[in-house]
């Protein structure tokens, strides 16, 4: 038997045990989000897609659909709430946009489009954070980083390497990379891993190339992301 | 410390701890007594052994506040920096004690290997300021005490050779009701259990009404039950004794002078769901009831009434083990207790699945507090009657609250659920009170003209916290201490915690600078609804209360700070300027300018 739920009043079938999110998706709805890949466990950090299910504010990948639930996804509070917090995360890294090689291909920036999030209106933390340059084909740029764990994810249930994790608490909470160095380079990372293919910013870039598709016609610079999807469906491009 | 040393004393707590990463944080905590440190050596032994990636043993050390990859002197002193610590002066006595070994406050001493800073409340408000020292809690620090510990300090006397009354934990016992007056004899909840059955046993508890003490209140009965029958096997047992919520400390009392209680309550709650194994998550600032507890355990196995064939029954086998935490007050939530149980970084799980079903190691799991375990062992002895002649209908029996802040006696006071604020203030001495804190940061800022609210799950909910403040207090100051707090101890998983959390406290500091506008509050209550509506778990969605309700209830606290002009910038452009302007040697109009900044 299949079963419906309601999301902006349109009947979305799921089966049992799948999310909101994962529901949607197969019909070919766009809930905006950033730490969730349909190929990995969901995560729930980000809280971008949070959704108002039966009148609660829930993270819809995580959250699993019920019979009869009714769904909110695009209302004016749902995606103000969005705008804040792609803000918070815009002022808690260095995003300088305008220098970035992942600009017009990045999921921040385009959800941030999307939603209409215009400019902070918080004031930016500047923390000091590094870039590590040390492995010959990619190159981590920390003060991109999201902390979405799409590439601890990614690298651990995947590739099988754990070549990512995450220490500190609270705000000081930061990526690492699992050598005794904390270098890129002195692991067993490889550009065709899995985890090289899943940041959704320009956090984990690959070397050797830049702007090969020129700004104004990168991907989401063509069409908006409720359209063309995650980057990481399209990192061959 | 040799490589070798390190190496070494982590094959012994390796063996001690049966080679199970679920055991890591146990094993690092023990490292860092030993060692004042973790050392890289141990980290790559620890890893190599347990299989783990070295960043992941690294990211369990960064995330709790009592582990250190670098040497802590060996006398690490931590004042507890609640606000309530810091009314009684402890901010004056750390600096105090600084200035007399002429050591910076947050810093470690190579000289004298002294390491000084705060640390959150450590369930001391009663008799503060207190502080810890090397793990041990040392109480009502005094200037004279403050003195004679920094004698002590520069003469390098070693910390278990300091006189035993700075370390004395008095119960300050004040007002007992059914729970703490009626006597239970040793294994006697066993003995109902025993007699009546796990069926009619949990229909009793649950006519009792009980609910979970530990501040969500959920029906103690219902989740029994959930996890009586969950699908999956072998279930565990387990003891919030985390006690973390600021100004809390009615468990602390409880674990030092009612333990069998609360082991008996543990035991039953195994015998009902059929679970063999236990764990106490006590706080790692209690560390000093460790070995107490470890005995209580040990007289109780010693009586036949732990361990296996209890009371002589085959069927009956169970056992609890100890596991510290190590400074981390999320490890209170349920889910993220459960993580650092099996040695991980505190983080609150993703729900569902719920403990009940899936808990420690994937096995449905029954997560309770101290003060819910010995209520339900009371509750067996004495049936539901007993317990609901107290309270009221949704909230039935008592509650233990830890009073403490501006009251000549502080301390705890068992109240039938009901009782107003105002009873409750006129017992414990309160004068001239401008407001009250209940259920800690996390909870209810009452003002005057709420103190005929009553303690209870649908008016004024509470874990056991109750601050009082008279009217010479500055309440802005215990706002800040509170979103201080919340950054401290935000765990950093989800975006609007771990980033509100700041952006609340840099507001916050504008408002008491006086550079801050009504555009500023109107910011602090929309950051604030958004942490409230969207995080991940309940420090989240909690953390901005104390700002939320005192902008609503206190209004005249911002107000008298705020700039009158709409929009304020968050720095002077102009005095920005200072340092160029000494440079260049300018003084030419051009060279100052006027407004502008973010
Ligand atoms: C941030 C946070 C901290 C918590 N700290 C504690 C605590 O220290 N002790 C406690 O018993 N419950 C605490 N809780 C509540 C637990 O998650 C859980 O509900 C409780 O242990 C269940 O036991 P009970 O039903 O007996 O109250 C906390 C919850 C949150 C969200
Ligand atoms: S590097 Fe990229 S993928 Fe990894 S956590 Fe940061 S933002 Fe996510
Ligand atoms: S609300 Fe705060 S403590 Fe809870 S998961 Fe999010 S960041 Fe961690």
């Amino acid at each position: 038997m299949i079963r419906h739920f309601t999301l902006d009043g349109k009947k979305i079938p799921f089966r049992e045990g799948q999310t909101i999110m994962e529901a949607a998706q197969d019909a070919g709805i766009y809930i905006p989000h950033l730490c969730y890949n349909p190929e990995f466990v969901p995560h729930g950090s980000c809280r971008v897609c949070t959704v108002k299910a039966n009148g609660r504010i829930v993270a819809s990948c995580t959250t699993p659909a019920t019979e009869e639930m009714q769904v909110e996804n695009e209302t004016e509070e749902l995606q103000g709430n969005r705008r804040e917090l792609l803000q918070m995360l815009f002022v808690e890294g260095n995003h300088v946009c305008p220098g970035c090689e992942k600009s017009g291909a990045c999921q921040l920036q385009a959800v941030a489009y999307y939603t209409g999030m215009l400019a902070p209106e918080f004031t930016y933390f500047y923390p000091m954070r590094t870039v590590d340059s040390s492995h010959p084909d990619v190159a981590i740029d920390y003060n991109r980083c999201i902390l979405c764990e799409l590439c601890v994810r990614a690298s651990r249930d995947e590739d099988g390497k754990n070549i990512f994790s995450i220490d500190g608490r609270g705000i000081n909470t930061h990526l690492t990379v699992n050598s005794a160095s904390g270098k890129l380079g002195d692991t067993d990372f490889d550009v065709h891993d899995k985890a090289a293919q899943v940041c959704p910013v320009g956090a984990i870039l690959p070397k050797h190339e830049g702007y090969n598709i020129p700004i104004g016609q990168r991907l989401y610079d063509r069409k908006p992301i409720s359209v063309v999807g995650d980057v990481a469906d399209h990192q061959e491009e | 410390m040799s490589a070798q040393t390190a190496t070494e004393l982590s094959d012994l707590l390796l063996k001690q701890w049966n080679r199970d990463p679920a055991n890591l944080l146990q094993i690092l905590i023990a490292l860092q007594r030993d060692l004042n440190h973790i050392p890289n050596e141990a980290i790559r032994y620890l890893a190599s052994e347990l299989s783990l990636p070295q960043s992941v043993v690294e990211g369990v050390i960064g995330f709790y506040t009592f582990l250190h990859r670098q040497p802590r002197g060996h006398y690490d002193l931590l004042f507890s920096d609640n606000i309530t610590d810091q009314m009684q002066g402890s901010r004056d006595r750390a600096q105090q004690l600084a200035t007399a070994l002429n050591v910076d406050l947050g810093a470690t001493s190579e000289d004298l290997g002294l390491s000084l800073g705060y640390t959150s409340c450590i369930g001391m408000p009663d008799q503060g300021p207190a502080a810890l020292i090397n793990g041990k809690t040392l109480t009502r620090l005094s200037k004279e005490r403050m003195d004679q510990i920094a004698d002590l300090i520069k003469q390098q006397t070693p910390v278990d050779q300091w006189p035993e009354e700075f370390f004395t934990v008095e119960d300050n016992i004040r007002r007992r009701d059914i729970l703490l007056d009626t006597v239970l004899d040793k294994g006697a909840a066993l003995t109902s259990y025993l007699s009546q059955g796990p069926d009619k046993l949990l229909d009793e508890i649950e006519r009792s009404g009980l609910r979970g003490r530990g501040g969500a209140g959920f029906k103690t009965a219902l989740k029994w039950r959930f996890c009586r029958e969950a699908k999956g096997e072998d279930p565990v047992v387990v003891c919030n004794a985390d006690e973390g919520e600021p100004g809390t400390f009615k468990d602390r009392v409880l674990l030092q002078s009612y333990a069998d209680r609360l082991i008996e309550g543990m035991t039953l709650c195994a015998a009902i769901i059929g679970a063999s194994q236990g764990f106490i998550y006590l706080r790692g600032e209690y560390r000093y009831l460790l070995e107490p507890l470890q005995q209580e355990l040990q007289k109780r196995r010693d009586s036949g009434l732990l361990g296996s064939t209890i009371q002589g029954h085959a069927s009956l086998d169970f056992d609890i083990e100890i596991h510290l935490g190590a400074g981390a007050y999320i490890c209170g939530e349920e889910s993220a207790l459960i993580e650092s149980l099996e040695g991980k970084r505190g983080i609150p799980r993703i729900r569902p699945p719920f403990p009940v079903t899936q808990g420690y190691l994937g096995r449905p799991t029954v997560v309770n507090n101290v003060e819910t375990f010995i209520a339900a062992a009371m509750i067996a002895d004495n049936g539901a009657d007993w317990f609901r002649s107290r309270g009221t209908s949704e909230s039935t029996g008592t509650k233990l609250l830890s009073i403490s802040g501006d009251c000549a006696r502080p301390g705890i006071y068992e109240y039938p659920f009901g009782t107003s604020i105002q009873t409750i203030l006129d017992d414990c001495d309160a004068t001239n009170t401008q407001a009250v804190q209940v259920a800690g940061p996390a909870g209810m800022t009452l003002p005057a003209s709420e103190f005929n609210r009553v303690i209870a799950f649908d008016d004024v909910p509470t874990g056991g916290s109750f601050m009082v403040f008279d009217h010479s207090r500055n309440m802005l100051e215990a706002v800040q201490n509170f979103a201080d707090f919340f950054v401290h101890e935000s765990c950093g998983f989800c975006t609007p915690c771990r980033v509100g959390t700041s952006l609340l406290k840099k507001r916050l500091e504008k408002v008491i600078a006086g550079h801050a506008t009504g555009m500023d509050l109107e910011k602090m209550i929309e950051i604030g609804h958004l942490m409230k509506t969207s995080s991940h778990c309940g420090l989240g969605t909690t953390a901005a209360n104390p700002i939320l309700d005192t902008i609503e209830k206190f209004p005249l606290l911002y107000d008298e700070r705020l700039k009158t002009t709409s929009f304020e910038p968050a720095f002077d452009l102009n005095k920005a300027l200072d340092e160029a302007r000494e440079i260049t040697g300018r003084t030419d109009p051009g060279a100052y300018v006027e407004g502008g900044g973010v």
